[in-house]
C-alpha cells in the first residue's frame, strides 16, 4: 500500500509538468499580454518595456517558465497585472470554488445515488423510465440553460432566491448553483448506480445474502450497494476536478466570484500568472482526487489489494 | 422555428424537475435585497484592471470610482462637458505656453490633509516618472521635462521630477509647456491630474489597498474583485455634494447578470445594458431607462504602413468603402439605436461650440451603393480583390456589426466576397497586433475621449506617430493645421483650425466614421436623477435615493 502510494506520486511529478509547461505554452502564443492593458490605445514604448522587465516577459519563453516554476516551489505564484499576488487571489477564490463544489457533490450524492438505487431495485416500473426519460432530458440540456432558466424563474419571476451570490457566498445562496452545477454529473450518476445495482442484484453474493434471511435493507446497503458504487466512486472522484474547473459557466451566470470568475478573467486579460496559478492547483487537485479514489477502491472492495 | 419551441418545452420540463427538488433541499430564502440605511444604491462595476491610482487608471471602471473619490482643478459639467473651475482659483497665462495655477483655498483629503499646490505637483510628477509605470504617464508629455523624467526609447531616466513644473506658493504653482497648447487648461479635469495626499507616498501599499481622495464619497471598505463601499463624505466642502448616502459598487463578471439582478430588484443602477436586452428595455423598465450619447466613436482604420493601402487612388476607395456601408441600418437593427451614424470624426458630446460639427464627412459619409462602386473601380478596386475587417471578437458585440457592415459592403458591390471579418481571440491579442502592425485591412477603431476637447479627437489619432495613431497616417497639412490649432489662444479661432485639419481627414478618409456610441444605463423605482456624463459614467453624486 505504502509503495503504492509513493509509486503514485512519483507519477504525478511528470505530469504535473507537463500539464503546466503546456497552459503556460497556451497563453503565451496568445501574444503580448501588456498591449491589452491600455485600453484602445497603444501603451507608450518606454512605460510598456517597464511592465515587461517587471513581469519578466522580456526573457525567453522557456527562462520564464524555469523562473515561474522556481517560484511556484517556494510558495510564490506570482503578481497579477492589478498588482495583487496570485496566491492572495488565490485564497479568496478558492473557499468559494470549494463551497460550490460540495454543495455540488453532495447532490450528486444524495441524490443521484438515492435516485439510482430506486430506479436499480425497480427496473422497468413506472419510477425507473420517468428517471430515466428526466435524467435524459437534463443530460440533453446544457448547464448555461438549465442555469439561466433557474436564474430568471426563481430569481426574477418568484423572487425565492437572488438570482445573483453574493460576496461572502454562504452554502445557503450556493444550493441553487450548486444544483446547477451538479445537474449533468447527477444524471449520470443516477445512470451509473442503476445499472450497476441492476447488475448485481442477480450475483451469487446477493442471492446468497437473501438466503441467509438477513434484513432486506442490509443486502440492499452492506452487500449491494457497497458492491455496486465501485463505478460510481471513480466518476464522482473525477467529477471533483472537473467540477472545480468547469465551474467558470455556472460561476459567470451567478456572478459567484471563485475560481471560474478568475480563470475568465485571466484569459481575457492574458495574465499568464493568474491562469498557471489557478490551472496548476486544480491540476493538483485532480491528481489528488484520483489517487483518493483509487485507494478507496480498496476500502470497498476487499478483493483489490495494492502491492 | 418548431425545434424552438420543442427545446423550449423540454427545458422546463428540466427546470421544474429541478426546482421540485431545489425546493426539497431547502432554499436560501433571500428576497429582494434593500441595503440599511435606506439611501445607499447599489451599481454594476467591473474589476479595475490596474492598480487604482489616478496616473493608472485609463478605463471606465476604475475611472468611476477615481470620480467619485478625487476632484481636480477642473471638473466636466456633466451635461454640457464644459470644463469648470473645480480647485482652481484661476489659472492665467500670456502666451499659451506658461501657466500660471491658483489653487482654492479650504479644500482637504478625507484624512484631513491640507490640498494644496505640492499635493498636485508631487502627484503629476509621480505619474510622469518612468519607474512608476504608469499607463497616463503620457498625459504629462506637455510639461517641459517630461523627455527627462520619460526617456521615449526606455534608457534610464535622467531625472525624478518636471522641471517645468514648480510651487511658487502654498497654493500657486507654474507650469512651463514644451509647446503652446492654449485648450491644457480644459485638459485638467482628467483624473491623471487629481491631487495626491502625502500618505499615497509614504504608504503606498496601504494607499492602494483603500484609496484615499478629496472628492464627495470616501471608500469604506474595498473587497478587490468583489466589492467596493463608498460613503458620502460628510466633511466634503465642494459645491457637488453626494445626494444620496453612498455607493457600493458590485462587480458582474456577466452585464446580463447585473440586468437580471436589477429586474430582481437586487441591484439599483446598471450601466451597461446588454445588447441582447435591448430589445425589451423598454417595455421592462419604461421611462427608467436612459440612452444619452457618449465620447465615444467608432471608426475603421487603415494601415498605411501597408503599401496596398497607401498608394495614390486609395483614397478614393477608402471613401467607396464608407459610401457602401448603411449606416442608418445598421445602428437601428443591430445596436437599437444606442449608436448615431456618424457624420464627422468627433462626438456630439462636444457641442458646436466645442467642434462638433455635423456633416462635416458630407457625401463621403451617405450611404450609395452605386457611387461606392464607381469610387472603388476608380481608385483600383479593393487591394487583392478583398477587404478584411478586423476586430476583436470577446466583447462589444462587435462580431455582430463587422458581418453587417461587411454584408453591406457586399450588396453594395455586388459581389459576396468583397469583405470578410477578421475575428482576433482576445482584445490583447488585438492590440499587440495593431502594435505589430501586422493589420492587412481595415481594422475596428474605437476612440473614448479623455476630455471633451475637438484637439483629443483629432491629435492623438492622427497626428504623425502620434500614441494612437495605430494606422501610422500622415499627412503634412494636417500637422501644420493642428500645430497652428494649438497655439491659437482664442478658443473660436482654435476650433475653427481643428475643423480645417478634420477636413483633411475627411478628404483622405484617413479612417472610415462609423457611428458615435451612446452611453446607457437602467435603474431601479428607488432611484431619480440618474443621468450619464459624457464619459458615460453614471453622475452618482447626483442620485437621488428613495
Amino acid at each position: 500500500m505504502g509503495r503504492y502510494v509513493v509509486r503514485r506520486l512519483l507519477q504525478m511529478i511528470p505530469v504535473f509538468i507537463g500539464s503546466t509547461l503546456l497552459i503556460f505554452l497556451m497563453v503565451n502564443v496568445m501574444g503580448d499580454p501588456i498591449a491589452g492593458l491600455c485600453g484602445d490605445k497603444q501603451c507608450d514604448a518606454a512605460t510598456s518595456a517597464q511592465l515587461k522587465k517587471e513581469f519578466g516577459l522580456d526573457k525567453p519563453v522557456w527562462q520564464q517558465y524555469l523562473t515561474y516554476m522556481g517560484h511556484v516551489f517556494t510558495g510564490d505564484f506570482g503578481t497579477a497585472f492589478n498588482g495583487q499576488k496570485v496566491t492572495e487571489l488565490m485564497a479568496t477564490a478558492f473557499p468559494v470554488t470549494i463551497r460550490l463544489t460540495i454543495v455540488a457533490i453532495l447532490f450528486e450524492i444524495v441524490i443521484g445515488i438515492t435516485l439510482g438505487v430506486i430506479t436499480g431495485l425497480r427496473r422497468g416500473r413506472p419510477v425507473d423510465t420517468s428517471v430515466l426519460l428526466l435524467t435524459l432530458v437534463v443530460i440533453s440540456v446544457p448547464t448555461f440553460v438549465t442555469g439561466l432558466l433557474l436564474q430568471l424563474l426563481l430569481g426574477v419571476e418568484w423572487g425565492w432566491i437572488k438570482p445573483s451570490v453574493s460576496t461572502d457566498a454562504t452554502f445557503g445562496e450556493l444550493i441553487v448553483p450548486g444544483l446547477v452545477l451538479a445537474s449533468v454529473s447527477l444524471a449520470y450518476v443516477t445512470r451509473l448506480t442503476r445499472t450497476s445495482i441492476a447488475e448485481n442484484r442477480r450475483s451469487d453474493y446477493v442471492r446468497t445474502a437473501v438466503a441467509k434471511g438477513l434484513p432486506r435493507q442490509r443486502v440492499i446497503v452492506r452487500h449491494l450497494l457497497r458492491n455496486s458504487l465501485i463505478p460510481v466512486v471513480t466518476f464522482i472522484g473525477t467529477d471533483i476536478g472537473a467540477l472545480m474547473g468547469g465551474a467558470i459557466v455556472t460561476e459567470r451566470i451567478f456572478n459567484i466570484h471563485g475560481v471560474g470568475y478568475q480563470l475568465y478573467q485571466g484569459i481575457l486579460r492574458q495574465n499568464t500568472q493568474t491562469v498557471v496559478g489557478f490551472v496548476t492547483v486544480l491540476v493538483l487537485v485532480f491528481l489528488v482526487a484520483n489517487l483518493l479514489v483509487d485507494l478507496l477502491y480498496a476500502v470497498l472492495d476487499p478483493r483489490i489489494r495494492y502491492a | 422555428m418548431r425545434g424552438g419551441t420543442h427545446a423550449k418545452w423540454a427545458a422546463c420540463a428540466a427546470a421544474v424537475a429541478l426546482a421540485a427538488t431545489a425546493c426539497g433541499g431547502g432554499d436560501s430564502g433571500g428576497g429582494s435585497g434593500s441595503s440599511d440605511g435606506g439611501a445607499v444604491l447599489s451599481s454594476s462595476w467591473g474589476d479595475p484592471q490596474n492598480p487604482l491610482e489616478p496616473a493608472n487608471t485609463n478605463e471606465v471602471q476604475g475611472g468611476k470610482v477615481l470620480d467619485m473619490i478625487f476632484r481636480s482643478l477642473k471638473k466636466y459639467n456633466p451635461e454640457t462637458g464644459k470644463a469648470e473651475d473645480m480647485l482652481a482659483e484661476k489659472i492665467d497665462t500670456t502666451d499659451s505656453q506658461n501657466f500660471t495655477i491658483t489653487v482654492k483655498d479650504g479644500w482637504t483629503f478625507s484624512n484631513g490633509e491640507k490640498v494644496t499646490a505640492k499635493s498636485f505637483v508631487d502627484a503629476w510628477n509621480y505619474g510622469a516618472s518612468l519607474k512608476n509605470n504608469q499607463k497616463n504617464a503620457y498625459f504629462f508629455g506637455y510639461i517641459d521635462g517630461y523627455d527627462k523624467t520619460h526617456p521615449e526609447d526606455g534608457s534610464k531616466q535622467t531625472a525624478d521630477t518636471l522641471s517645468g513644473l514648480k510651487v511658487t506658493g502654498t497654493n500657486t504653482f507654474t507650469v512651463k509647456l514644451n509647446q503652446k497648447f492654449s485648450t491644457f487648461p480644459d485638459t485638467l479635469g482628467y483624473p491623471a491630474y487629481a491631487p495626491l495626499p502625502q500618505a499615497f507616498f509614504t504608504d503606498h501599499a496601504g494607499w492602494v489597498k483603500k484609496p484615499i481622495g478629496n472628492g464627495p464619497y470616501t471608500i469604506e471598505s474595498y473587497t478587490k474583485g468583489s466589492q467596493m463601499a463608498l460613503k458620502k463624505w460628510d466633511g466634503y466642502k465642494g459645491p457637488d455634494k453626494a445626494q444620496n448616502g453612498g455607493v457600493t459598487l458590485k462587480v458582474y463578471t456577466d452585464n446580463n447578470t447585473a440586468y437580471t439582478d436589477l429586474m430582481a430588484g437586487n441591484l439599483d443602477l446598471v450601466d451597461d445594458v446588454p445588447a441582447a436586452q435591448l430589445k425589451n428595455v423598454k417595455s421592462d423598465l419604461g421611462d427608467r431607462y436612459i440612452n444619452t450619447p457618449a465620447g465615444i466613436i467608432q471608426t475603421l482604420a487603415f494601415p498605411f504602413y501597408d503599401k496596398n493601402w497607401n498608394k495614390p487612388g486609395m483614397e478614393k476607395v477608402r471613401t467607396g468603402l464608407s459610401r457602401a456601408i448603411n449606416r442608418d441600418q445598421i445602428t437601428q437593427t443591430i445596436f437599437q439605436k444606442t449608436r448615431t451614424p456618424a457624420t464627422d470624426w468627433t462626438s456630439p458630446v462636444l457641442g458646436k461650440e466645442g467642434g462638433f460639427k455635423e456633416g462635416l464627412c458630407g457625401d463621403a459619409c451617405d450611404y450609395d451603393p452605386a457611387a461606392a462602386k464607381k469610387l472603388i473601380k476608380e481608385g483600383g478596386g479593393l487591394p487583392g480583390g478583398q477587404v478584411k475587417i478586423t476586430y476583436n471578437a470577446d466583447t462589444g458585440s462587435h462580431k455582430e456589426w463587422v458581418d453587417a457592415v461587411c454584408n453591406s459592403i457586399n450588396n453594395a458591390l455586388g459581389n459576396d466576397k468583397a469583405c470578410v471579418g477578421n475575428p482576433v481571440g482576445t482584445f490583447a491579442d488585438f492590440r499587440s497586433q495593431i502594435t505589430a502592425k501586422k493589420m492587412s485591412g481595415p481594422f475596428r477603431a474605437g476612440w473614448q475621449m479623455d476630455y471633451p476637447l475637438i484637439q483629443n479627437f483629432l491629435q492623438p489619432l492622427y497626428y504623425t506617430n502620434a500614441s494612437s495613431n495605430d494606422g501610422k497616417w500622415t499627412n503634412k497639412d494636417f500637422d501644420k493645421l493642428v500645430n497652428e490649432a494649438n497655439a491659437e489662444t482664442d478658443t473660436a479661432k482654435a476650433v475653427e483650425k481643428f475643423q480645417q485639419a478634420e477636413g483633411v481627414v475627411r478628404d483622405n478618409m484617413a479612417a472610415i466614421p462609423l457611428w458615435y456610441q451612446n452611453g446607457s444605463a437602467g435603474y431601479s423605482e428607488r432611484l431619480s436623477n440618474v443621468k450619464l456624463n459624457p464619459f458615460s459614467v453614471p453622475v452618482y453624486n447626483e442620485i437621488k435615493v428613495g
